[in-house]
């Protein structure tokens, strides 16, 4: 049976069946280009014109509900070059308005056809008022053209730059990694505006509009049933003070270095400043990108370098507050425990890790109270030769940096802080690395215990540390962010508490020593009159040039509400220029009032450089 | 010869769309229209080549053929270029293909080689497994490229099978499943459940004489409502978000114009606005909005329509339709049965594509990205639907010329 006689009828119907298909085909062809007026008439009579609606941004508030960031309008004229029909005059004219040379509009067109000539680009960006005024009159002589409103950014502060941090326009990263970017929209490129874009962006809409051949706008097409409305973006409510970090500012102008403070009961962040620092004011509007050029380019302030996230310090003696609580942890020490102390530490060989001259022996406390060295060489070989617990020295060590790193130190916090640092606690394979397997004591790293060698931390890791202590062992992951959308809502991102590895009975002596330390030992220069505080002063020797000036506080003892620390570079002993910058900060932050103006007056005009 | 002239103009008329919608300023052979026009050359040269060869060693080369292009679409599941979802491309720096557009051709052969080659009875079930297995393998090996749109064509080859012998019923139950599928998500469950009772009863009565067919019909009623249960689950899972969105929009069920919706109807207003003569060459001012996505691909049809007018669009596709009925009837003309039916197979195929193509643009069928033959841009099926045709075309030459 040969299949091709037997079925050949079916020619006939498969044939048919194609055939209808077809004829559906043209018929649906007949009906929309030559039956249905609504598709032809639309386009013919009136181009449309796709226009985003841009949502304004939300608002930026501080912890009090004080407005640090706002929205002004500001105008974009766009161009479609595949529609532009300009005779002599009216280009003349557009040049004119725009205050811009002939040669000029044709690398504005050239550039936009090269995006696409059939797409909207941005022809000038940001006009001024009087430009949009003028421009939108004539709108008809310009075909091709038309203005795209949008919100730009007004800052209500000059401070805290480096924490709201700043949008621009986006980039082809950016517009490949998210397809809701399209060329000319704006993306939070750092800080709070990087670390919330989502929420504070809201959602585009998007209309389209039905233009005449006078380039005039008719009204929405089909009564805009395919438009779509922009969702507005949330307001933000920060853990910001913005008094607070105002002032802040305004002491550390002239010196480099940060101040960063915690609410310590919350791991809010009250302030965070580094110096120097820019006028956030400068990234918006059409300057932004020659602004920014600007400030990259000054390789000696570093202006965009922000200091209390990125840059990381040897912590110095404000590390021996973490050195005693893991001792006493360890069982190696109790706050009884006395050293003697002649002018330091002797590790052998005749070498000696020295010290200033105090009384000796010390207790735990008094060591606190006057930075000893020598005490906590001998708590932390004591653990690290402890053969009872640990069978060797690496992992003694291991033991040491993991009850460390519980303070927060060593990783990132990743909460909301954009672009942090991890600072630097050195794991054991380090050392086996650097010195071979076996081939490093006690003796070798005795510098750990007084925050110098190859231990670093970054001016927030500081700050919490001192929030931990405040709070006898725990903390809650420094954020910036406290509400989203609503200022009653919670933000409950951030609120899971972190235990150290520390009981919290053993923080009473260290927080006696840093009490006596503000009261009469090293962290004097730091005391407010009439205000209970814990410090403690750190100097981070510093291979490029004078030390660095460390002080970390907290107040009240009895019922601690800030927690700060103060790096200021190249200022020497932490107690001269640290202290009383914390103590002042404090000072305005408790009581709203400074009873020392010629102190602040005397901080307010030094210059370190 | 008549095939070659329509393939000539297809291809030329194809690229001066292209061209249209890419072309920005002085020519250059980076953009698209410049690929493009690198291609045609290339599949041109492939074309002459082919030309040379005679059906024995289509015959000869079909199983490896088949064998090695599954490899590749196989291949290309983990290491193929992630575009839209599906890694449907092996590339090779700039260079790509799809070798699903060569299983077509593969596939093409490999059946019509496996029914002409004994005396096949499709009736016989035993005898259909093969060439049900020789459609279904790559059809499942390019869904698991996640390219759902892909493996369409290749459930078009079924006419051929019909063709072929395969019972007139297989059709019928096939419709019949897709309709129902289709009305479930329409209409909620006891419309389509009384639908099927009613339908059946009057079966059931005009059979009532019939003993042993009562039974069967009685079974065929149980299989009929235990799918009619199950098809809004099928649906549900079997298609992706977006696919069911796509669905959804044409059925009416979903008014979200802001972003597949949209494309429809976007591609409607630029068909439209075309009138009777067009907007012109290069003048069409709404497929050149950029909003039409894939204007030059797989939403071609649409510049056609805005710029040629009804008259361009319908003129290609009479020209299109002749194209195939050409393949066709020639094929009817064949004494060889492996020629005959290897042209019913690619007549299917680019029938498939045209309506599943132009039914998207106009607003019939549901989105799916599959290009037009001969006129989208894309190289590599460009050059796979040129063997496909210059294969067809070299055998009838050297069977039909002595």
């Amino acid at each position: 049976m040969d299949g091709n006689a037997t079925f050949a009828y079916r020619k006939r119907l498969i044939l048919i069946a194609f055939g209808l298909v077809i004829l559906l085909f043209l018929a649906r062809l007949f009906q929309l280009q030559l039956l249905d007026e609504q598709w032809e008439v639309k386009a013919r009579k009136n181009a449309l014109r796709y226009v985003d609606d841009f949502p304004p941004r939300g608002l930026i508030y501080d912890r009090n509900g004080q407005l640090l960031v706002n929205n002004t309008i500001s105008y974009d004229l766009m161009v479609i070059p595949r529609q532009v029909k300009l005779n002599e005059t009216d280009r003349f004219e557009l040049c004119r308005m725009l205050g811009i040379s002939d040669s000029d509009y044709d690398a504005r067109m050239e550039k936009a056809r090269k995006y696409s000539t059939y797409a909207a680009s941005i022809f000038m960006r940001q006009l001024t008022e009087e430009q949009h005024n003028y421009i939108n009159e004539s709108m008809y002589r310009f075909i091709g053209f038309y203005m795209q409103a949008r919100t730009t950014r007004k800052y209500q502060t000059a401070a805290a730059a480096h924490t709201l941090g700043y949008i621009a326009e986006v980039n082809y990263n950016d517009m490949e990694k998210d397809a809701y970017y399209k060329m000319g929209d704006y993306i939070g490129k750092s800080g709070i505006e990087r670390s919330y874009e989502r929420e504070l962006r809201g959602e585009k809409g998007f209309k389209i509009k039905l233009v005449n051949s006078l380039n005039q706008e008719k009204g929405a097409y089909e009564n805009g049933k395919y438009d779509t409305a922009a969702i507005p973006g949330k307001d933000l409510w920060t853990t910001l003070d913005k008094d607070l970090q105002e002032y802040g500012e305004m002491l550390m102008q002239g010196k480099r270095g940060s101040i960063v403070a915690i609410e310590p009961s919350t791991g809010e962040i009250l302030c965070m400043v580094t110096s120097p620092s820019y006028d956030p004011s400068l990234l918006v509007g059409r300057e932004r990108g020659h602004n920014y050029a600007l400030l990259n380019a000054d390789s000696v302030e570093k202006p965009l370098f922000n200091r209390a996230l990125m840059a990381m310090y040897p912590p110095g003696s404000t590390f021996k507050l973490v050195q005693a609580l893991v001792g006493m942890e360890e069982g190696v020490v109790t706050p009884a425990s006395r050293f003697p102390c002649y002018g330091g530490f002797p590790y052998g060989n005749g070498h000696k890790l020295g010290c200033h001259a105090h009384g000796s022996p010390l207790d735990m406390p008094s060591a606190i109270q006057t930075s000893c060295n020598a005490w906590f060489c001998y708590d932390f070989k004591a653990m690290m030769d402890n053969r009872k617990k640990y069978k060797n020295t690496g992992e003694a060590y291991a033991a040491w940096r993991e009850k460390v790193c519980s303070f927060g130190l060593g990783s990132r916090f990743d909460t909301d802080l954009s672009y942090e640092k991890s600072g630097n606690i050195p794991t054991k394979a380090y050392y086996d690395r650097y010195y071979g397997e076996n081939r490093w004591r006690a003796t070798t790293i005795i510098s750990l215990s007084i925050g110098q060698g190859e231990i670093m931390v970054t001016p927030v890791q500081l700050a919490n540390l001192v929030a931990v202590i405040a709070n006898k062992g725990y903390y809650y992951p420094p954020h910036l962010v406290k509400a989203i959308g609503h200022p009653d809502s919670l933000h409950t991102a951030y609120t899971t508490k972190h235990q150290v590895m520390v009981q919290p009975r053993y923080f009473e002596p260290v927080i006696e020593g840093m009490k006596r330390a503000c009261a009469a030992g090293t962290a004097r220069s730091a005391a407010v009159p009439g205000i209970s505080l814990g410090g403690k002063t750190g100097t981070a020797q510093n291979p490029h040039g004078k030390d660095h000036s460390i002080l970390v506080c907290y107040g009240p003892t009895e019922n601690p509400k800030i927690a700060i620390s103060v790096i200021v570079e190249n200022a020497g002993f932490g107690a001269t220029w640290a202290g009383p910058i914390a103590g002042l900060m404090i000072e305005k932050y408790l009581t709203d009032t400074i009873k020392r103006p010629d102190l602040e007056q005397h901080i307010k005009t030094a210059v370190i450089r | 010869m008549l095939l070659v002239l329509l393939f000539l103009l297809f291809v030329g008329f194809g690229w001066l769309n292209i061209f249209s919608t890419t072309y920005t300023d002085g020519f250059s052979l980076s953009a698209n229209y410049g690929r493009q026009l690198i291609w045609i050359g290339l599949s041109g040269m492939c074309a002459l080549f082919i030309m040379l060869l005679g059906s024995q060693f289509f015959r000869n080369i079909t199983t490896p053929l088949y064998l090695f292009t599954l490899v590749l679409i196989f291949l290309a599941i983990f290491i193929g270029k992630k575009t839209k979802g599906a890694s449907s491309w092996l590339t090779m720096g700039s260079f790509g293909i799809q070798p699903a557009e060569f299983g077509k051709y593969a596939t093409c052969l490999l059946l019509a080689k496996y029914l002409s080659g004994t005396k096949t009875n499709l009736s016989n079930i035993k005898q259909l497994w093969p060439s049900i297995a020789i459609i279904c393998i790559p059809i499942l090996l390019i869904i698991m490229q996640n390219d759902m749109g892909s493996a369409i064509p290749f459930v078009f080859l079924v006419v051929v099978l019909y063709r072929e012998g395969l019972t007139g019923w297989v059709i019928t139950i096939g419709i019949t499943l897709i309709v129902l599928l289709i009305l479930s998500v329409v209409f909620p469950q006891w419309v389509i459940l009384l639908l099927i009772t009613a339908v059946f009863a009057w079966i059931f009565w005009r059979n009532r004489k019939h003993r042993k067919l009562r039974l069967n019909i009685l079974l065929w009623y149980g299989i009929a409502v235990m799918y009619a249960v199950s098809a809004h689950g099928i649906y549900e899972h079997a298609l992706q978000p977006h696919q069911k969105a796509r669905v959804e929009v044409l059925l009416g069920l979903n008014h979200d114009t802001k972003s597949i919706g949209y494309n429809v109807n976007q591609s409607k207003i630029a068909i439209g606005s075309g009138g009777l003569f067009g907007q012109g060459f290069m003048k069409g001012t709404q497929t050149t909005m950029n909003f039409v996505p894939e204007q030059s691909t797989d939403f071609i049809f649409c510049t056609i329509g805005e710029e040629w007018g009804f008259v361009g669009a319908s003129l290609l596709l009479l020209l299109y339709a002749l194209f195939i009925y050409r393949i066709i009837t020639r094929s009817e003309e064949q004494r060889d049965p492996f020629i005959r039916i290897y042209g019913y197979c690619i007549a299917c195929i680019f029938f498939s594509h045209l309506t599943i193509n132009i039914g998207m643009t106009l607003g019939l069928l549901p989105v799916i990205g599959i290009p037009l033959p001969f006129i989208s841009y894309g190289g590599s099926s460009l050059l796979a639907y040129t063997l496909m045709l210059f294969t067809y075309i070299s055998m009838d030459a050297k069977a039909n010329s002595w």
